[in-house]
This record gives C-alpha cells, structure tokens and sequence, in this order.
C-alpha cells in the first residue's frame, strides 16, 4: 500500500469539508473493496477519511411505505434486522449471502453501492425496487445511479447517506456466487413493485441491468417457464476465466428461474 | 505516523506506526503476536481472522489505525491460564488440522459463528466458514471439530 494519512472522522460534514480540502482524499467505510485495492496499488489516495461507525449513517426505519438504510450499515445487520426482514426479506437475505461472514461484519451499503462493482449485489437490489440514493446533496434515482464499470452518478465529495427502498408486493434473489470469492457469476433480483416486475441482473455484464425482456414475458405472469422463450443477448456480458459470456447468459436465466421459484413460495 | 491504541487480548497496547499499517502487521510486527497469519494478499483466505469489538474480521483487510480503542481478541487470547479453549480443545481432538496454518482463523471464525449459532447445523457450519480456506484437510474434519466444539460449549 502507498503511504497515506488516516483520518476518523466524527461527522458526515467533517468528511465532506476533509473531500473538499483534499481531492485526492477517499472515503473509508467498511474497505471490504477499497483496502484490497489498496494493497494491490491500483489507488494512492492521500487520505483516507473514516466514516464506518458514523452515527448518522446507521439508521433503519420504515417510513411512508418505503424501507430507509443508513449507508454505514454493516451487511450483517442489514441481513439481522427484524425491520429489514419484515419489510423487505429479500433484501436481508441478499445482504447475508454477501462474501463471507467476515466481509459481512465490515462491508457496508453505502460502500457496495458506491463503488458499483459489477459482481456486487446491493446493485441488483437497488435497481430491482427502484430505491433512491440519497446523497449529502440530493436524492438520485437507481436508474441514473448506476452508469458503468465502477462508475456512479456521485460527484466528486459527494456522500452517501442512505438508500430508500419503496416497499414491494414480493421481491426474491438468487445468485451463482463464486466459490472463492462469494462474488455473483450472475445474481437476479425480481420484485413485483407498485410499477410492475422489475428483474436486475448483476454479475453478468459491465454493471447492473434490467433485463427488459424477461419483464415483458413476466408481465402475464411470474412463472419460471415464462421465461423460456425470452432472450438475453450474450454480446454485452462478461466473458472471463470464471465463465464465458454464452454460459453466463445461461447462467442468468437459471438464476431467474431460481428467483422466479422463491417469489412463488412467498404470497 | 500515528499513535494507536487498542486492548489486545485484555490488555491496552500502544504504538507508534504508519497510518498504512494493516491490522494484522500490528499484531504480528508491533506485539510479537504471530499466531495470526498472512495466507493470501486477496481477503479470501481468513488466515488472519481475529475479533474486533466482539465480530470475527479479516485484519489482513483492516488498518490498524481503524481499530483505535478497540477490543481485540487474537488466537493467543483464547486459552486462559494455560487451558486450551474448548474451540482449541475440539480441533486437537478431531484432528481438526494438519500443516495448522489456517487454524487460527479457524478457530476464531469457529468463535464467532458459535456466538451467533451455538448448535449449528452442518449447512450453517459450511457457510459459517465460508471465509476461511484450508489447503490440507478436505475440511471433513474441521466440520467435526465445530460440531464438537460447539457441544463443548454448552457443558
């Protein structure tokens, strides 16, 4: 790791005023990704700025239908909390099957969420529910949020403070998780929301999507066979050593149907 | 540089190091604590599992600096008074290990997965451990140690 300066912080605004003054300067919450990266060398950030632990950033509450997380909150809670599990089981079930316990005990929302990793799950469930990003500076939309490989609509000190999720009819996840990492080969989230299914697919591509033709054949109905005739276009997936694009776009409609199995033992 | 401060192992440890220092060099370079280990550079491994705050972490993938006034808890804190811990106690009775150098993670991810699940079933063993890799043993026999260890803990 290259050298740097540590820095904990004991506010959201004493982490933004520290973005300001140091623009080579990036934020530390869970650093279940950005320690990694660290030790490989891929960034040199001059400080690191600790906002895991912030107060403001840990609240979990169900207000006016919709399901607000504090982005500081560890994936183990999220996937513990008897709030999260009533309100959005699908979500909590997501976030316990997330690396590995450890990872689970560091890694948080706001970090997963804003480091956009195209394997990560948080994404798939963000955009399958249409939730809401909420920042230090505004509230973004998922489907502006999320715009490639490790790139999101945040600027540059922008904050996440937590994400809101509008409460769902039902919602279910399933991935194909790497065995070493825990990382999604291909994970779907389907919710059937107050706007009609929504089916996001992570893992697969440069980033998370909607795979609209699966929404179309699940418009009539949410039945894993249903899905045997809609296509999924192999060219813009991610085709590595852990599996080829063909096979991961195979993968994801699999994935689907698993997801598709769960929903319908959900009422 | 900085000066950090945490309770390893009950007691309050000091020392000046890099802001850049991981966890796990801390423990291992600064406090002679070499019983955690360094396995894989990836965060895969769990080599280097310890408890801060009561929550089993990878301190491969920490810096010291983020656990300022913490309580941690190494392989070295486990047996008390010259008395193995149980969770020692059933990995030596199930020949839970062979080379011993994941053990360590092991056994404090085996801590804190009974802390959460004290009579696991073998699934939530499978998953419990699911951030520790071991090399030798085909884990049959780790799976045995943590049901053992689990029954010991309930005596």
């Amino acid at each position: 790791m290259y050298a740097l300066n540590y820095v904990k912080v004991k506010s959201v605004k004493e982490a933004a005023d520290l973005l300001s003054a140091h623009p080579e300067a990036k934020l530390l919450a869970g650093g279940m990704t950005l320690i990694p990266t660290l030790k490989q060398r891929l960034a040199r950030p001059t400080h690191l700025v600790d906002i895991g632990g912030l107060p403001e950033l840990r609240k979990i509450e169900v207000k006016a239908g919709k399901l607000l997380v504090g982005a500081g909150m560890r994936h183990h809670e999220v996937a513990a909390s008897a709030t999260v599990r009533k309100a959005i089981p699908a979500l909590a079930s997501l976030a316990s099957a997330i690396g590995d316990p450890q990872v689970r005990n560091l890694g948080t929302m706001g970090g997963s969420v804003a480091n956009n990793d195209p394997a990560a799950d948080y994404p798939a469930a963000v955009l399958g529910m249409d939730a809401t990003v909420v920042t230090t500076k505004r509230a973004i939309a998922a489907a502006d949020f999320f715009q490639g490989l490790f790139t999101t609509a945040l600027n540059e000190g922008e904050i996440i403070v937590r994400i809101e999720f509008p409460l769902a009819k039902r919602a279910a996840y399933s991935k194909f998780h790497h065995p070493a990492s825990g990382y999604a080969m291909a994970g779907v989230f389907i919710a059937e929301t107050g706007g009609g299914v929504r089916v996001a697919v992570t893992g697969a591509g440069p980033g998370v999507f909607r795979w609209k033709e699966a929404e179309a054949a699940l418009a009539k109905g949410l039945k894993p066979a249903a899905l045997d005739g809609a296509k999924l276009d192999a060219s813009s997936l991610n085709s590595d050593m852990h599996a080829d694009r063909e096979y991961r776009a195979n993968l994801v409609k699999v994935m689907a149907k698993r997801t598709l199995a769960k929903l319908s033992g959900k009422k | 540089m900085a000066k950090v401060t945490m309770k390893v192992n009950g007691v309050k440890q000091t020392k000046t190091v890099e802001d850049r220092t991981l966890l796990v060099n801390f423990l291992r370079d600064e406090l002679g604590l070499t019983g955690t280990h360094v396995g894989c550079d990836t965060s895969q491994c769990g080599c280097c599992t310890v408890h801060v705050n009561g929550q089993a972490v990878k301190s491969c993938t920490m810096l010291a600096a983020q656990a300022e006034g913490a309580d941690v808890l190494t392989i070295e804190g486990m047996a008390r008074k010259g008395k193995l811990h149980p969770i020692q106690q059933a990995f030596s009775e199930c020949h839970g290990l062979q080379c011993g150098f994941c053990t360590p993670g092991m056994i404090m991810a085996t801590a804190g997965l009974l802390k959460d699940k004290p009579n696991p079933t073998e699934e939530e063993i499978y998953k419990g451990l699911e951030g520790n890799l071991c090399r030798c043993t085909g884990y049959i026999n780790i799976v045995k140690a943590v049901k053992r260890s689990a029954k010991l803990l309930r005596k």
